[in-house]
């Protein structure tokens, strides 16, 4: 089912949230609400669920085309997982499982034992088999964040919305999750929105990214696109680490400044760490004159800090180790600076 | 389950040197705790104590005499009528006021705050003037009660009254911390699950919030049957009618029928200690539930 927001604006008291803002959800796609904390997600999130409402007069919310602005959540078929899962502290995981079937009215409720069934079966999908027993305080983060999402899922809703479901997990256990969630969207196949504020999270499994900030939708795209062709300085920054230029001139004589927006309309060179090559100083080499002041060698890639001679601003810059071991350089030493092209890659590589 | 996680932790709480700060001289952790004990004994365990010595002084006979006694009789049947109603009008009271204080936002919470404090902050003789001034022969409403026959002040419905407004902070105190402190995130599960607002309340939010309100009820019913002052002041301390517990042990007490007066207050000593297992029963379960 898709789910489309327009122009849904939500104040609280003179604090803005979320300003005209506007959503396109495909069927079946795994899509991230990506940005800062403050940036309004979490309000989007739960306006399309139905637990708040968006100002009067603002803006409609359609499951499929049909209008669910006004419909109570209960009754708009999605399944929420709620940031601290919420789970009901005094029920079993089975009781909580069961709740959003045992709640409805006699003749929609399915028998005790179909009920039993239906449990079992979800806490099988969701891989805690056994654990029916126990309470929620005697699970761990990742098991507690399991059983929320079977206890969404109990009802068969058409949507599923996640707020920040990795957030309160610890780094391993949120990777494993993560892609755990996308092999598990790939099975269900039920429309999925997911808030995040981790831009590595999002990237790694959305079909289609939307960040926000500030309130407002600064960009909606599949991972590469927002990644390699950024709207906006905004976008630039808040995806990956970037180096923001201010001699737009000096540089121009070093490689291709109008790759992928590099040169936003703020005036401003927008440029990644490894979209930067470093050379010694040669006679006829052209390049923008730098000090090296550290070098971080620990990971797949060194990381050089330098400062600019004319400017004295400071640049990042990530070589591959081959690619530092040959440069053979030390702290202090002089070097020029040339950008590379961005290499952006093609649309359609995703699988 | 949650034996093997304290023993676990007090294990763990061993393992470590004890801090610098409790490694006081020996005589420093004597005189202080003597010092505690002998508080503790003289202004609570010695009182006490001379209550049930007091009440035994002449024997068990007497001691049951006392007892066999209409006018004391009519004064417990009358303390245990006024918590009857008292305590399950300020259960109900209390829960949807902590209800809707914890889990809604609406104009006007504050002024609802203090208002249900008001009690705790104003001289129990005062609230009891207040419904002789309102219901009072010279009273507001007191020339139309007396037209129709209805007599509040020195009588039962009073003394009911009095004893609801004392007591009546006492659930609501109790829950609303508790429940502010759950949040609403779990009712918001409930709803987006499909249940509906009375569901939710029955099935999550109440569930939740019940050692505290067990815990509220035990103190507001020792309140009530133990509130002297308010109702001091709308019984009319009319003998075998309109005498509680407490107004019965004073005028024993004025009578200097030391014996019955002692046997009685024993009573109230008996359900005050009643009150306090109950209390730390109710805690350690509520600790155990939190813990587990």
């Amino acid at each position: 089912m898709s789910v489309t927001a327009t122009s849904i604006t939500k104040s609280f008291g003179r604090y803005t949230a979320l300003d005209d803002v506007s959503l396109d959800v495909g069927k079946g796609k795994l899509v991230a609400l990506l940005g800062p904390s403050g940036s309004g997600k979490t309000t989007l999130l739960r306006i399309i669920a139905g637990l708040e409402h968006a100002d009067a007069g603002s803006g409609a919310i359609r499951f499929h085309g049909q209008d669910v602005t006004t419909q109570p959540a209960g009754e708009r078929g999605v399944g929420f997982v709620f940031q601290h899962y919420a789970l009901f502290r005094h029920m079993t995981v089975f009781e909580n499982v069961a709740f959003g079937l045992r709640v409805r009215s006699r003749h929609q409720r399915p028998s005790s034992r179909e009920i039993a069934e239906r449990v079992e079966s979800l806490l099988g999908l969701v891989q805690l088999d056994g654990l029916g027993r126990r309470f929620p305080s005697q699970l761990s983060g990742g098991q507690r964040q399991r059983v929320a999402l079977a206890r969404a899922l109990a009802v068969e809703p058409k949507v599923l919305l996640l707020d920040e479901p990795f957030g309160a997990l610890d780094a391993k256990v949120r990777k494993d999750l993560r892609r755990w969630l996308r092999r598990f969207h790939d099975e269900v196949q039920l429309t999925t929105l997911f808030v995040t504020h981790d831009q590595e999270e999002a990237l790694e499994i959305a079909d289609e990214v939307v960040i926000m900030n500030q309130a407002r939708v600064e960009q909606v795209g599949t991972p590469q696109e927002v990644y390699d062709r950024p709207a906006n300085p905004f976008v630039y920054q808040f995806l990956g680490n970037v180096n923001v230029l201010r001699d737009v001139t000096a540089w121009s004589e070093t490689g291709p400044v109008l790759d992928n927006g590099r040169l936003a309309g703020d005036g401003l060179l927008y440029v990644r760490p490894h979209e930067i090559e470093v050379h010694l100083h040669q006679p006829g080499t052209a390049g923008v004159p730098a000090v090296l002041k550290h070098v971080h060698g620990a990971g797949s890639q060194v990381q050089l800090s330098l400062e600019l001679l004319s400017t004295r601003e400071p640049v990042e810059v990530e070589l591959s180790r081959a690619e530092f071991l040959a440069l053979s350089v030390r702290g202090n030493d002089p070097v020029l600076l040339r950008l590379r092209p961005t290499h952006a890659l093609e649309q359609d590589y995703a699988i | 389950m949650a034996s093997v996680a304290t023993s676990l932790h007090s294990r763990r709480e061993t393992a470590y040197a004890a801090p610098r700060a409790t490694q006081d001289p020996v005589w420093v952790r004597w005189l202080l705790t003597g010092v505690a004990l002998a508080f503790l004994g003289l202004f609570l365990l010695l009182p006490l104590a001379a209550v049930f010595a007091e009440a035994l002084r002449k024997g068990l006979g007497a001691y049951f005499a006392s007892f066999n006694d209409p006018d004391a009789f009519s004064a417990i049947k009358l303390t245990l009528t006024a918590a009857a109603i008292s305590v399950p009008a300020n259960l109900v009271f209390g829960v949807a006021a902590s209800w809707a204080i914890a889990k809604f936002s609406f104009r006007g919470k504050s002024l609802l705050i203090t208002l249900i404090d008001l009690p705790f902050a104003v001289s129990p003789v005062i609230s009891g003037l207040i419904y002789v001034l309102v219901f009072g022969a010279q009273g507001w409403f007191g020339p139309w009660l007396s037209d129709h026959d209805i007599k509040i002040i020195f009588a039962v419905p009073g003394i009911v009254l009095a004893t609801i407004f004392v007591t009546f902070p006492f659930v609501a105190r109790e829950l609303i911390p508790l429940m502010q402190a759950q949040g609403t995130d779990e009712e918001y599960a409930a709803i987006s699950l499909g249940a509906s607002g009375w569901q939710t309340f029955w099935r999550v939010t109440l569930p939740n919030a019940k050692w505290g309100l067990f815990y509220g009820v035990i103190l507001c019913n020792a309140r009530a049957m133990g509130e002297f002052g308010a109702v001091s002041v709308v019984s009319g301390h009319i003998r075998g009618e309109t005498n509680t517990m407490p107004l019965h042990i004073e005028i024993l007490y004025n009578e200097y029928n030391f014996v019955a007066a002692f046997a009685v207050a024993s009573l109230l000593a008996v359900l005050a200690l009643v009150t306090l297992v109950l209390k730390s029963l109710v805690e350690w379960k509520h600790h155990q539930t939190n813990a587990e």
